[in-house]
């Protein structure tokens, strides 16, 4: 089980409450975890990554582990204690004014 | 008794004012999609409690909002907690999904357009400008994008397709973005004729189609545009906004980045009717809804000073269909007023006398219950105001 920390306004956008847990099948990478997140969570398609090539959109960062993985592979895996739970995935609304 | 709804989209959220058919007193909701930007909400004139939304922020991109109950309650198309439940589902997660037609079966769309080096530039969607629902579906909405090009939804709002023959019409790679962007802006559907819809973009000017969006041509003789290397080019010009009246569906008004323009021949040529105005440039403009040669606008001081001429915020209207025009003054802020009022913020309701509302980028939402001559505000301290649509409720 992975444990994903939406921002706020995505929370609202999905309707959710706290952190995200997702069930992944197979090793966990940025994109096993956003397709998981996007499956469960249809609504937040196109909203951390683009539609059509699937890029994370630029203003959006992840963190993990006080490291940010924004620009690691998305098929690179991510640190044993995301994939194992006990640390969450963030998803950041990066600091750019308004 | 007739009611009417007033829905203001702002830089920081959606706000929905209502009142009943005395306009005295207002109840402004809370804000809607609060810290999203809103560029536009309308409803259908079918079902008025049907009412699409565009919600757009930089980090998380284009989100399309509708609702079913006038506003109360909100859901991404598609993605309504039932239709989650669903087993076989519908399309889910595309409500979102603006993607450029770059098929050959559908036409030659273009993928490129003019940059402000000159160079040309890849088509990229950023958001969504403006919604205008069908006179007579309330599944079919069409959107004015940017970078520019028209959507159209005919399922409510699940899935949009883009109508590629207006950037697969030739011109496309002369458009350019103006200071706002490259945004398709004023959609207009013509009330007698199903097949003619005119819709402008900024910085590239006004088009019409006569077979329902197949094909599209620019209508823009008659523009004189300084900023452009040859004025009078058939694409360049930066329309701010176009209105129409229903009954007249081939006289439309235009305001440009400067210049105040009208034409009785569906856009086959244009003439300027600015006449004693103390600005031509500014934003909105808008028609009487009873009264199709009494027309609005509010005069900007320039292209980079974005306030009233003095300081002075006032509206001014022709009811001579432009050229002779009246300040109105009466309820607005005569000293010290530098706020901005953007293309999408003029709204006309339908009552008698006909109440006319404009947002100000400073917050204010101004009324008039008396065609003009007299205004108040009916909200002053919202956030930055992009757009303002009403409805009048039977």
């Amino acid at each position: 089980m992975i444990r994903v920390l939406l921002p706020p306004h995505l929370r609202t956008l999905a309707r959710v409450d706290g952190e995200v847990q997702l069930d992944i099948e197979g090793p966990a990478t940025q994109r096993s975890v956003l397709d998981a997140l996007e499956t469960k969570y249809p609504m937040l398609r196109g909203t951390v990554r683009d539609h059509v090539t699937q890029e994370r959109r630029s203003l959006v960062r992840f963190f993990a582990c006080g490291q940010d993985l924004s620009h690691e592979s998305p098929d690179s895996l991510l640190p044993d204690t995301i994939a194992k739970g006990s640390e969450p995935f963030l998803v950041i609304g990066a600091i750019a004014g308004g | 008794m007739s009611g009417i709804r007033v829905l203001v989209g702002t830089r920081k959220g959606a706000f929905i004012l209502t009142s009943d058919g005395t306009r005295k007193r207002w109840k402004v909701s809370s804000p809607h999609f609060a810290g999203w930007e809103i560029y536009h909400m309308k409803g259908s004139p079918v079902d008025p409690n049907r009412i699409y939304a565009s919600q757009t922020s930089g980090w998380f991109g284009q989100i399309i909002q509708r609702s079913d109950d006038g506003g109360k309650t909100w859901n991404a198309p598609g993605s309504s907690p039932e239709e989650l439940k669903s087993p076989d589902g519908s399309p889910k997660g595309e409500s979102n999904k603006f993607v450029y037609d770059t098929s050959r079966e559908t036409g030659k769309p273009f993928t490129t357009h003019q940059w402000y080096d000159g160079t040309q530039h890849p088509w990229e969607f950023k958001r969504v400008w403006h919604l205008e629902p069908s006179p007579d579906d309330p599944d079919t909405v069409y959107a004015g994008v940017e970078d520019a090009a028209l959507f159209r939804t005919t399922d409510g709002g699940k899935s949009w397709h883009e109508l590629p023959g207006l950037r697969g019409s030739d011109t496309g790679p002369k458009w350019q973005p103006g200071a706002g962007g490259m945004c398709l802006h004023t959609i207009l559907l013509d009330p007698k004729n199903p097949q003619r819809m005119f819709i402008a973009i900024s910085a590239a000017g006004a088009f019409r189609t006569d077979d329902g969006g197949k094909t599209w041509h620019p209508i823009n003789r008659g523009l004189h545009s300084e900023y452009i290397p040859d004025p009078a080019a058939e694409v360049g010009h930066c329309v701010h906004r176009i209105a129409m009246h229903p009954s007249r569906p081939n006289t439309l008004f235009m305001q440009k980045h400067w210049d105040v323009m009208r034409t009785d021949d569906a856009g086959d040529s244009w003439r300027e009717v600015s006449d004693n105005l103390p600005s031509d440039f500014g934003f909105p403009i808008d028609v009487h809804a009873h009264e199709p040669e009494t027309i609005y606008v509010v005069p900007i001081k320039s292209d980079s000073e974005h306030y009233p001429p003095s300081g002075r915020l006032r509206v001014y209207r022709s009811r001579t269909g432009g050229n002779e025009w009246e300040a109105l003054t009466k309820g607005l802020p005569q000293r010290n007023c530098y706020v901005n009022v953007l293309r999408d913020a003029m709204s006309v309701d339908s009552l008698d006398p006909c109440g006319i509302y404009f947002g100000t980028t400073g917050g204010q939402v101004y009324a008039s219950t008396d065609a003009g001559d007299n205004w108040k505000p009916i909200v002053r301290d919202l956030p930055a105001v992009l757009s303002v649509e009403v409805q009048t409720l039977q």
